[in-house]
């Protein structure tokens, strides 16, 4: 299985790929049922999702709320924009904290690899700014800073 | 933050970005770096500004040349971001590979992950 790769493209675009050894449905429903979203998308160790509001459906609504369980917190609110049930996703979302950040426009397709799944997740932000931004929240939620070399952000 | 958002826009071009890399191994004029990249002078220049605005390059007088290497540190904030961001994201799909894993058919179980 490869490594996920994050780049930086033009201004205002950030692409994730990851494989993943699960069919695309079952990435698809990792990624829209609150029962499943609840025991992945946690972010740094520690952390947990006590709401998961995830309604699979255009115009369904979407809110995360993450808490590290001393005080800290913070939720992520949404909306689907269109499903295409187990090959992809558009949906809007914005983290609260508490002001809320600029709509990152995300579409996440879940192709066939193989047996497995290649994930592409593509989030367009509305300008430059708003991405290193965005980039830079994992800062201000305690995330362990570690270095890379630049090389492998291209 | 201002400097941070001169970096990812003087990282947003694929040129500056490869000059970054040809940078990261030695240091070239404006000249050295306009051969591969098939440009002219004028137009590398150009984006050797960005870059130095950005706090990317420095650049020293060295006579009538002005060779350019990458600054010291220059890069380490914007990696440490996009770093965090990456762990962060690559922790949530470490995690959902143990789910799939576990949710799995009997029948599928027996495949190389």
């Amino acid at each position: 299985m490869s490594k996920m790769t994050l780049e930086i493209e033009g201004d205002r675009h950030v692409v994730v790929k990851r494989r993943f050894a699960a069919s695309p449905e079952a990435v698809y429903r990792a990624h829209t049922e609150p029962a499943l979203i609840q025991k992945w998308m946690l972010g740094p160790d520690g952390w947990t999702m006590p709401v998961c509001i995830c309604e699979a459906r255009a115009h369904g609504k979407i809110r995360y709320e993450w808490t590290n369980g001393s005080g800290g917190g913070f939720h992520l609110s949404g909306e689907f924009l269109e499903l295409e049930p187990f090959r992809r996703i558009i949906h809007v979302e914005r983290m609260h904290l508490p002001a809320p950040t600029p709509d990152n426009h995300v579409e996440t397709k879940f192709d066939p690899d193989g047996t497995g799944t290649l994930m592409t997740m593509r989030m367009t932000l509305p300008d430059a700014q708003t991405r290193s931004r965005m980039l830079a929240t994992g800062m201000e939620h305690g995330m362990e800073a570690s270095y890379v070399r630049l090389e492998s952000t291209f | 933050m201002h400097v941070l958002d001169a970096t990812f826009a003087a990282l947003s071009d694929p040129t500056r970005r490869a000059i970054l890399a040809r940078l990261a191994k030695s240091e070239a004029t404006v000249m050295q770096l306009a051969e591969p990249f098939e440009m002219t002078q004028p137009a590398i220049s150009r984006h050797l500004k960005v870059l130095e605005t950005a706090g990317l390059i420095v650049r020293r007088v060295e006579g009538a040349k002005r060779p350019c290497r990458l600054a010291e540190g220059g890069i380490d904030a914007i990696d440490q971001w996009l770093a965090m961001f990456r762990k962060a994201l690559a922790r949530n799909y470490d995690r959902l590979d143990e789910l799939l894993a576990d949710t799995k058919q009997p029948a599928k179980s027996k495949e190389k992950r």
